[in-house]
């Protein structure tokens, strides 16, 4: 009687899960099988959009293909900056909301704004600040000295990199600090207090206590950007489309063009399965390293 | 970092009394931070503001004219009167809105199986749902558009609502899950005595309690529909269907040396507000909901 009643209850439970279950299928994990199906075909303008298989030829492709590879190292590039600064700047900011002042609240307020708002306007408003001849940015440069004259920001590989990298770290900076205040304020505080007694420093204790006790949130945060900032589209389509002369083409500039402008469906589907299986690596490497911080934490 | 450190412990002990500030060189460096955050975070955001309110002459001054010899609103007029900017509101409003209800109507039930009947393979669909969090849209794009081309949705909101249900689905069980497992079993065991079926229980005596939960997950499904740029770049060609964030990204002037930079920074404007207001009034649910998602998930 007690097992059916529990039997009856997984059912329910199961269907209680379908919809979820058929909707997660058909958006993830049906492109991705497909891709991985249609990665030995050659489909494109060649084979008048018809499949070919062609084994492994796709991903021999990608092997010799530059072309590729540069966009990656690109992508690896401004994804390892990006992530570093925020989490560097994003500590700084949860140490200093952490505090009690007059006006915390508004300030968590304002520091969570950039979050919310969509990157497609977001670079938009970077691309006017960065404008070479009437953005803001040249103009208090100018003003403090530090350039004589105009940068044309966007029209150069360094600077364009520098700028998309600016305004990356504006918008995602205050995700890494919400993460990282929840943590701090999880620490409890008698350890900071049993440690000064013993005649530690601010600074020590800060080594000692908040660093470690928050790396598993610092892990998190930086294995979910790490993921996000890998596949940033958005951003370099609006600031840059990929200019100038490729030096932003970042990995999934390089997919999209290669489905939708060139209509090579067989390779970018193969880029796909490439580019899923990197990022499952880096995954699977945060993941270990979580588990073993949250088991050393405890 | 010495005073973050110091004064922290004012923070954690409220009863105790709040040693004063002194005007000491590590408490201006303080404020200094403070303000530097406040800059660093408003200020793209008034630029944009300012511009859009500016006069053309005012906006392509050499140099710079930081706040507008005149205002007017010629540039909201142009966004609104010349070009189909209510509609892209609308647009992006009516598939925010539907994909956040859709999602939360299949996030819920299926967040409560997790948390309480626990069907076999839980646990590997709780592990599943976490590692598609981290999945980038561009890897699913060339697969979703052969199912909008099969299913004929292109040009259908349909193509829009799917995805963003699918994408967010998992920060929503996620949070979800963890509501129901903090709540106490006396309550559905009293129901089930009183004769609810488990659907019955979820509509009826749960949902009401994880009204908090609902909302907070609402908003962060919204938030991330609304700024959604792939996909409604990809599916959507119609031009009376766009979304804001695509609309705008696409303005432009009648030439290539003539971009509209005052209409543009309008745009960005128009875009932002709402998302501005949500931010405003639920501020704690955001922190709370991606805190509670990405920690304990």
């Amino acid at each position: 009687m007690v097992k059916s009643i529990q039997a009856q209850e997984q059912r329910t439970g199961l269907y209680l899960l379908l919809p979820a279950l058929a909707v997660l299928l058909l958006v993830f994990a049906y492109p991705i099988g497909r891709s991985l199906w249609l990665g030995l075909f050659a489909q494109n303008l060649g084979t008048e959009l018809q499949p070919v298989f062609i084994g492994l030829n796709n991903y021999i492709r990608i092997f010799g293909d530059g072309h590729f590879w540069q966009t990656f190292w690109i992508t690896i590039r401004f994804t390892v900056l990006s992530v570093t600064l925020e989490l560097l700047l994003g500590l700084g900011v949860a140490l200093v909301l952490n505090q009690t002042f007059r006006g915390r609240s508004v300030v968590r307020t304002i520091a969570i704004l950039p979050w919310a708002l969509p990157t497609a306007l977001i670079a938009l408003g970077w691309t006017w600040i960065f404008n070479d001849q009437y953005g803001i940015a040249n103009d208090i440069l100018l003003r403090l000295g530090f350039i004589s004259t105009g940068i044309n920001w966007l029209g150069e590989a360094f600077t364009a990199t520098l700028a998309l990298i600016v305004a990356d770290v504006w918008k995602t900076m205050p995700f890494i600090s919400i993460l990282l205040l929840a943590g701090l304020q999880s620490i409890p505080q008698d350890l900071y207090e049993a440690y000064a007694m013993e005649g530690a420093s601010p600074w020590q204790s800060f080594w000692r206590i908040t660093l470690p006790l928050l790396m598993p949130q610092i892990v998190i945060a930086v294995l979910f950007r790490f993921a996000q900032a890998f596949g940033i589209f958005d951003l370099m389509q609006v600031m840059t489309g990929g200019g100038p002369g490729g030096s932003t083409e970042v990995v999934a500039l390089y997919i999209y063009a290669n489905a939708m402008r060139y209509l090579d469906f067989g390779y970018a589907s193969a880029l796909i399965v490439v580019t899923f299986l990197l990022l499952v690596c880096v995954i699977a490497l945060c993941s270990f390293v979580v588990s073993r911080s949250r088991q050393s934490s405890i | 970092m010495a005073i973050l450190l110091e004064s922290d412990s004012l923070s954690k002990h409220p009863s105790s009394v709040p040693k004063r500030r002194s005007l000491s060189l590590s408490n201006i460096l303080f404020w200094c931070a403070v303000v530097a955050i406040v800059i660093f975070c408003l200020a793209p955001i008034l630029w944009q503001v300012l511009t859009s309110f500016k006069v053309n002459e005012d906006i392509a001054a050499i140099p710079n004219i930081y706040f507008p010899t005149r205002l007017t609103l010629d540039h909201y007029i142009e966004l609104f009167a010349r070009r189909p900017f209510g509609r892209y509101i609308l647009n992006s409003a009516f598939v925010s809105l539907t994909s956040t209800i859709a999602c939360l109507i299949i996030g819920t039930p299926a967040a409560y199986a997790l948390a309480r009947s626990r069907p076999r393979g839980s646990y590997l669909i709780q592990l599943g749902i976490l590692f598609v969090t981290l999945f980038p849209s561009i890897l699913l794009l060339q697969g979703l558009l052969e199912i909008v081309q099969v299913l004929n949705l292109g040009n259908n909101y349909l193509a829009l609502i799917l995805p963003y249900t699918a994408m967010n689905l998992p920060l929503t069980i996620l949070v979800m899950r963890s509501f129901f497992v903090q709540l106490p079993r006396d309550l559905e065991d009293a129901a089930r005595v009183d004769g609810y079926n488990t659907w019955q229980m979820l509509v009826q005596i749960l949902t009401p309690l994880t009204l908090p939960a609902l909302v907070t997950t609402g908003i962060l499904t919204f938030i991330a529909a609304w700024n959604e740029f792939i996909f409604a770049l990809t599916f959507i060609t119609e031009e009376t269907m766009k979304t804001i964030p695509v609309a705008s990204a696409q303005l432009g002037g009648s030439s290539v040396f003539e971009i509209p930079y005052g209409a543009i920074a309008a745009a960005t404007v128009v875009g932002t507000t709402p998302l501005v207001i949500l931010v405003l009034l639920f501020q704690k649910q955001i922190v709370q909901g991606l805190t509670s998602g990405a920690v304990k998930g």
